[in-house]
């Protein structure tokens, strides 16, 4: 059975591929290929379930594929399958089944059909992957696919400027839940020695025998693992983002951020447990976290007075209880939770629209003046308070703001001094005698020497830095990017002395990337006068070839699994050491920023509303 | 403070600022569509309605930068593919600009190099926030606002409402700032000007702006930045029974609370020390209202315009002339029915009369000339059905009702609770899965839908006789008088031309829609009856013309009904193509033998009209048979993923009022009013009048918001429904933090062509002239152009265009209009317009 695995991710590979060759006006081959990829796929999940039950369902693995190998270190794809695996991918499946019939009714004649099914069809992949992979290499891939595709579906009418602000917004979010996962990834890699497959993490004895001694790796694991968790399910923090994601179509919403996307988090609880179920005090931060967050996304469903942003926190209110039930060890009944939690988010929005017909008519044949709340009773200054607080969503949109984006913008304002001339004048020298001392090995271990990756990390962190709040060159922006990555590269090298061809694997698809990004650029300019970073300019309106060649570039750049840099992002933490938590935050740091740049990048020259004015163009407001 | 308020009043003075007239102004221009329950098509520029259409739309376009036309592009698409005749063009330019400059103006149309840039003036002065200081104000201020906005007028959707709410909107806010421990204000100076009752606006621009010269042109920035938000509050604030739940707001408040949301935000980035924004300013921006020059690409655009119009125009009304020259039987012995004059029964009347030649048809408004408020059975308000502008004076109550409403705890609270939603998820979650597996592959009706033939139980009782004008519920007579009866039933025939020649069973067939996961709902109910169906009135009118009592007056005034004649109440589901029959019981003997076999033929009349509609909706195959499409039909109102249920008024572009013998059998594919009259029944054009007083604003109103929505999608209409989130029960909105969007949504006007309405009037242009003179407001939609005109004489058929306040001889270009057997085999191809066409009669 193991060997039929790979197919539960080729097939929506296949109907994506497939996909992206058929004409843009074939709505019916488009909706047909989506019908039967998705409907393979729930054949199979169904077949193939049944029989594993049937055969004493024992956790299945399969190694897949290695993809990159050097001594002490491998990066292989594995995939992996037991009752999480399954729930999940029956959930995916059905849901993606009913969903593809229904959009292709729902988005006849919309304008970006093809676009739309696309992304779809990269979505369920990237799902597929996540759930049924065997371990957190295999699993990232996924997650940053579920990543992009969000971002590309929320915004999906590109030509508006709020689905653009919020998806930006969402994937800035998501970019947190990343480098989570990043950093787990490297401490963990430290703590096996190994890149460990979830089915060596069900071993309890290894796990609790190699936890004794690392208490505090443990715990920054898991910590870790959960903020990549509660960024992806919306709990707190990052709630605010969930509402704000239902700017495209109303299935797309219903299927991905009504019930796929947001319950990926859960996925995440649940596929590391064995890792923490021996940390008491893990168990209970996750208990708590579910907690607070339900509290809070109850208070703040019950005052929303749009409808789908109701419906968005009673679904975060659901799923902090489901983090509860996972810490508690209620496996089935969170699975249980899980699937009913996501049928009747994606119908109710789905249904959202019936809302006006349904409670008008209940109003005007069951309207009594003014019902009583249960806060009416309470004092005035408590129900007000609890109310405004919950009106403004307790302000945990504008907490990520205030606490963590205008600080670093307001830093990256401050090397605004530097124009790129002078910093070329001064970086690429600096860099040569940074390459230089490399191979001085007899410089050897003095302390300066050991502090200098810290130095070169920064420096790589403040170009990315610049380069996110660059407002007028988008190719400056992009020059900075790409040196950032290289004193990242310098700082990681420096760090060992050795690895040199795993920086130059990482710095690979850095420069064909960042080429792409550059002459894409030039390509634009050769069309447009007006490219800035001052607002949004929607130049996909004219330009979508030269838009999809700029994001496939911002996405080689951002770590994306489509060039080396992928396996080369990894390969440099493996080089970071457990003890240099700074480094490590640095370089995180940087990935993080890059991120937000590149997407900034991408959205402000070619998404928003097109600042040519001679065909319909939509309200800032809209 | 005090020192600073003096100050502004007396700069205010100086200046001429004076906030009453703005807030009139600024209530002129924002949109003015009510909340959705009441859909009622207007014209979407009506505040300029009192230009002339070409410099109505180029004021509009250039101070609030609507786009107002096609591009160039498509308008030279549509020469191309022979929509826009080159002989109409030329003839367009010759009459604007002289024979001697066609040639010129030709080369200019087909191509001059015009952008079509917009660049509005509205807006330019606010962006000095951002232009100069670097602040979003929009994105500081907008979503708290709308939040607040939307939590007040919600109707129904928050569980926990708005904790003040009988104060009216700036108190209710004030006393929920000042009890909260959590501000929606932070800044010391924005709390204090909250919490001061004694603030006024002027006080807040002189803050802000704080030159009075620039506070209109400020204010129309700020609340055209959200003019969704601000229309809907300035339409409740005009009538406040648009909402069920009653909410006191102003714009005026609404002003008041913006400009202390952006004290708060400027004190946020400019701390204590405001920087009112005229200090920074170097040149004054433009005034939004100067004069707009006219400049060639506008003229090119309005020649373009006027030249697609009358390539259709000249071409049905080559038809008509033929169609009337043709020998029509009178005909007689069948049955009669009265329809709406709705653009959507055209087709439904063509395929009756082609069914069954005896069969003689009419047009009127579809509330029937009765209007009152109609409340249902255990409802707990009124429900006005008559044309909007009515204030009714009648009340009639249903009484005797069967069946129950379902409910569907999909809607319901406590999916929301956090343990009830514990409960409900483990158990109703799955429930939805199935549910949304049927859905998809059986769909059905549901309590979400909205179907028509709910708005009455089809068994219940009506109180339509006022047997006590001194008894009166809410103000209201309940019911009317034997007089009051007479009256309005002998208007209606005698506005039809129904006088003699009654069949024995009388239909009148009111409409109505159905739809599901539809906010726009009343917009496809029926305009005559504020957005309601059609059957309440359709029953009251049969209920006072079956009256003893009325049919005595009616005789004594020369309308004689013979006792045999029965009228009879229906309902026509335009989306579901399905007729229900009222009162079937009353009928004599005779009349059900008579009533069963009309039924036949309106029945498989719906089912060819059914396939009639079908080629416009690409999922049905046109070509098979009528029972099966109408299945596929039915199938699409009750369909959870079908934004379109039916397509509504679109490519409406025709009123045609006069005698059935102008347009039956002739082919005009849906797009024209059809109000039945005649002109020997009215000589003077004393019935004529009302028409025309009903007719321009309702057609005229329904035709132009089709027109804006679908020149301007974005920015005139709501954009595409897909993402559509409903806010409050009062409006959609993209996403969850977005304005309000009025209009309407892509999916209703993407097969529309703009093009204004022509209304065809069958009388002596004298008489017309005369009449349309009479009433100023109906005056202005003829005189201003915003919709054209034209009257056939009743005697030689021949053709009158009006043009600048008179009537001149009209020729048609047109080649002969084509006769055909059968309209059906044509259908079946192609799915675009079709041009008009003579159907062969039996």
């Amino acid at each position: 059975m193991d060997h039929l695995l790979p197919l539960f991710v080729l097939i929506p590979l296949a109907g994506f591929v497939i996909s992206l060759a058929i004409p843009r006006r074939n709505e019916l081959a488009l909706s047909r290929t989506a019908f039967l990829t998705s409907g393979l796929l729930l054949a199979l999940v169904l077949g193939f379930t049944a029989i594993w039950w049937y055969a004493g369902h024992a956790p299945l693995n399969v190694k897949e594929l290695v993809v990159y190998r050097t001594p002490g270190y491998e990066f292989f794809l594995d995939l992996y399958f037991d009752k999480v695996t399954a729930v999940y991918l029956f959930l995916g499946a059905l849901l993606s089944f009913l969903i593809t019939i229904y959009s292709r009714y729902y988005l006849h004649r919309e304008e970006g059909f093809k676009r739309f099914f696309n992304t779809v069809l990269l979505f369920i992949t990237g799902y597929c992957l996540t759930v049924i992979s065997g371990n957190l290499e295999t699993l990232f891939i996924g997650w940053e696919v579920l990543g992009v595709t969000s971002f590309l579906l929320i915004a999906f009418y590109r030509d508006r400027y709020l689905p653009v602000k919020n998806a930006v917004k969402v994937f800035s979010i998501y970019r947190i839940g990343d480098i989570g996962l990043i950093l787990a990834m490297w401490m963990s890699h430290h703590l096996w020695h190994e890149n460990i497959t979830f089915l060596k993490l069900g071993n309890y004895a290894l796990v609790h025998d190699e936890l004794q001694g690392h208490t505090l790796v443990g715990v920054f694991i898991s910590v870790m693992f959960l903020i990549a968790a509660s960024a992806k399910s919306a709990q707190l923090p990052f709630s605010s983002w969930l509402p704000r994601a239902m700017e495209g179509p109303t299935p797309s919403s219903a299927i991905f951020y009504g019930s796929l996307s947001v319950h990926m988090g859960v996925f995440l609880l649940l596929r590391t447990y064995p890792f923490w179920e021996q940390q008491v005090s893990v168990r209970i931060a996750i208990a708590l976290l579910g907690l607070a967050t339900s509290a809070m996304a109850t208070f703040t469903a019950r005052v929303q007075s749009s409808v789908k942003a109701q419906i968005a926190y009673s679904s975060i209110a659901q799923i902090g209880l489901i983090f509860m039930e996972i810490a508690a060890g209620l496996h089935w009944l969170a699975l249980v939770h899980v699937m009913g939690n996501a049928f009747l988010r994606t119908y109710q929005l789905l249904v959202s629209p019936s809302v006006v017909t349904y409670l008008i008519r209940e109003q005007f044949f069951h309207f009594s003046p003014r019902e009583h709340t249960i806060e009416d009773s309470w004092p005035k200054r408590l129900e007000y308070s609890l109310y405004v607080l919950s009106l403004r969503e307790w302000n945990l949109d504008a907490l990520l703001y205030r606490r963590l984006w205008n600080p670093l913008k307001a830093l990256g304002r401050r090397l605004d001094v530097m124009g790129v001339r002078r910093m070329l004048q001064v970086f690429v020298p600096l860099y040569l005698v940074g390459v230089v001392a490399l191979y001085r090995s007899d410089l050897g271990a003095s302390w300066s020497f050991r502090a200098l990756p810290v130095l070169f990390a920064l420096l790589g962190c403040l170009l990315m830095l610049r380069a996110f709040v660059e407002r007028l060159h988008v190719r400056r922006a992009l020059i900075m990017i790409v040196m950032g990555h290289f004193w990242v590269a310098l700082a990681v090298l420096f760090n060992e002395r050795t690895g040199i061809e795993h920086a130059l694997l990482y710095l690979s698809g850095i420069v064909v990337s960042g080429a792409v990004g550059y002459l894409a650029i030039m390509r634009l300019r050769r069309h447009e006068r007006k490219v800035d970073l001052k607002r949004f300019h929607g130049h996909a309106y004219e330009h979508p070839r030269i838009g999809l060649a700029f994001l496939l570039a911002c996405l080689g750049l951002a770590g994306f699994p489509i060039t080396p840099t992928f396996i080369g992002e990894d390969l440099i933490f493996a080089h970071i050491h457990p003890d240099q938590l700074v480094l490590a935050a640095l370089v995180g740091l940087s990935f993080v920023v890059d991120g937000l740049a590149l997407i900034r990048l991408y959205a402000r020259v070619f998404l928003g509303p097109h600042v040519k004015t001679y065909h319909e163009v939509a309200y800032r407001s809209s | 403070m005090n020192a600073s308020v003096d100050h502004s009043t007396a700069a205010e003075v100086r200046s001429g600022f004076d906030l009453e007239p703005t807030l009139h102004e600024l209530r002129h221009y924002l949109p003015a569509q009510a909340p959705l329950k009441d859909f009622i098509h207007h014209n979407t520029l009506h505040a300029f309605q009192h230009r002339k259409f070409e410099e109505g739309l180029r004021r509009a376009s250039a101070i609030f930068g609507y786009k107002v036309c096609l591009s160039i592009r498509e308008y030279r698409d549509l020469y191309r593919k022979g929509r826009i005749d080159a002989q109409v063009l030329r003839r367009v330019i010759a009459e604007r600009k002289g024979e001697g400059e066609v040639e010129l103006w030709m080369r200019r149309a087909l191509q001059g190099p015009y952008t079509n840039a917009i660049e509005p003036r509205i807006g330019t002065l606010r962006g000095h926030w951002k232009k100069d200081h670097r602040i979003d104000l929009d994105a500081m201020v907008h979503v708290n606002l709308f939040r607040i906005l939307n939590s007040y007028l919600d109707q129904g959707i928050s569980i926990w409402h708005f904790p003040v709410w009988n104060k009216g909107f700036l108190a209710s806010v004030r006393e929920l700032q000042r009890h909260s421990l959590v501000g929606l204000v932070h800044g010391r100076r924005a709390k204090a000007l909250l919490a001061d009752p004694s603030t006024r606006v002027e006080d807040l621009l002189q803050l802000v702006v704080g030159d009075p010269a620039l506070f209109e042109q400020y204010l129309f920035d700020q609340q055209f930045a959200h003019q969704g938000w601000s229309g809907l509050v300035a339409t409740i604030e005009a009538d406040p029974s648009s909402l069920l739940d009653r909410r006191s707001i102003t714009l005026k408040e609404l002003i008041h609370l913006e400009l202390i949301l952006e004290i708060d935000a400027l004190e946020d980035h400019f701390g204590p020390d405001l920087h009112p924004l005229a200090a920074g300013l170097v040149a004054k921006p433009r005034p939004l209202f100067d004069p707009v020059p006219m400049n060639e690409a506008d003229e090119v655009a309005a020649i373009w315009q006027e030249a697609l119009e009358w390539t259709y125009y000249d071409e049905v009304l080559k038809g008509i002339v033929q169609n009337a020259a043709r020998p029509h039987p009178v005909p007689g012995g069948g049955a009669q029915a009265l329809f709406c004059i709705d653009d959507r029964e055209c087709s439904f009347r063509r395929h009756i009369e082609a069914l069954d030649a005896s069969f003689e048809t009419f047009g009127t408004p579809g509330f029937f000339g009765v209007e009152f408020y109609f409340r249902p059975e255990h409802g707990k308000f009124n429900t006005k059905v008559c044309p909007a502008p009515v204030t009714p004076r009648y009340l009639v109550k249903e009484v005797g009702t069967q069946g129950q409403k379902d409910t569907d705890m999909h809607f319901t609270k406590h999916t929301h609770g956090l343990l009830g939603g514990w409960l409900i998820t483990h158990t109703l979650g799955f429930w939805s899965a199935f549910k949304l597996f049927l859905s998809i592959f059986k769909p059905s009706m549901s309590p979400g839908t909205s179907d028509s033939f709910q708005h009455m139980d089809q068994a219940s009782r009506l109180t339509v006789e006022c047997t006590d004008p001194s008894h009166r519920e809410d103000g209201l007579q309940v019911g009317f008088t034997v007089e009051e009866m007479a009256q309005r039933v002998e208007n209606v025939l005698r506005s039809i031309g129904l006088v003699e020649r009654f069949a024995p069973v009388v239909y009148v067939v009111g409409h109505g829609a159905s739809s599901v996961n539809n906010p726009h709902y009343a917009a496809y109910d029926c305009g005559a009856c504020s957005g309601r169906p059609g059957s309440v009135n359709a029953r009251v009118f049969c209920h006072m013309a079956n009256h003893a009592g009325v049919r005595a007056l009616l005789r004594e005034r020369g309308i004689d009904i013979p006792d045999t004649t029965q009228f009879m109440g229906a309902l026509h589901d335009t989306t579901r193509d399905e007729i229900a029959f009222y009162d079937e019981a009353s009928l004599s003997g005779a009349n059900v033998k008579r009533h069963l076999e009309n039924e036949i033929v309106m029945k498989e009349a719906l089912s060819l009209n059914a396939k009639e509609r079908s080629r416009r909706f690409e999922s049905v195959d046109t070509a098979m048979a009528p029972a099966h499409v109408h299945e596929r039909v039915r199938r699409r109102s009750v369909s959870l993923f079908e934004p379109r249920p039916e397509l509504n008024h679109a490519t409406n572009a025709l009123c045609i009022v006069g005698r059935r013998e102008l347009t039956k059998g002739l082919f005009l594919d849906r797009r024209s009013f059809l109000n039945s009259f005649d002109a020997d029944v009215d000589p003077e054009g004393r019935y004529l009048l009302n028409i025309l007083n009903a007719a321009a604003p309702v057609c005229g109103g329904i035709n132009l918001e089709y027109y804006f929505s679908r020149v301007d999608n974005q920015k005139l209409g709501a954009g595409t429904k897909l993402p559509h989130n409903v806010m409050g029960l009062v409006g959609v909105a993209n996403g969850i933090e977005g304005d309000l969007r009025p209009g309407l949504p892509s999916q209703m006007i993407e097969v529309h062509d703009p093009v204004r309405l022509l209304i065809i009037v069958e009388h002596d242009p004298r008489v017309v002239l005369e009449t349309i003179r009479k009433v100023a407001a109906t005056y202005e939609w003829f005189g201003n152009e915003w919709v054209n005109l034209v009257a056939i004489h009743p005697r030689d058929r021949s053709l009158y265009r009006f043009k600048d306040g008179a009537f001149l001889p009209y020729h048609t270009l047109h080649g002969d209009i084509p006769l055909v057997d059968d309209i059906l085999p044509l259908l079946e191809e192609a799915s675009g317009d079709h041009p008009v066409r003579l159907l062969t009669e039996a």
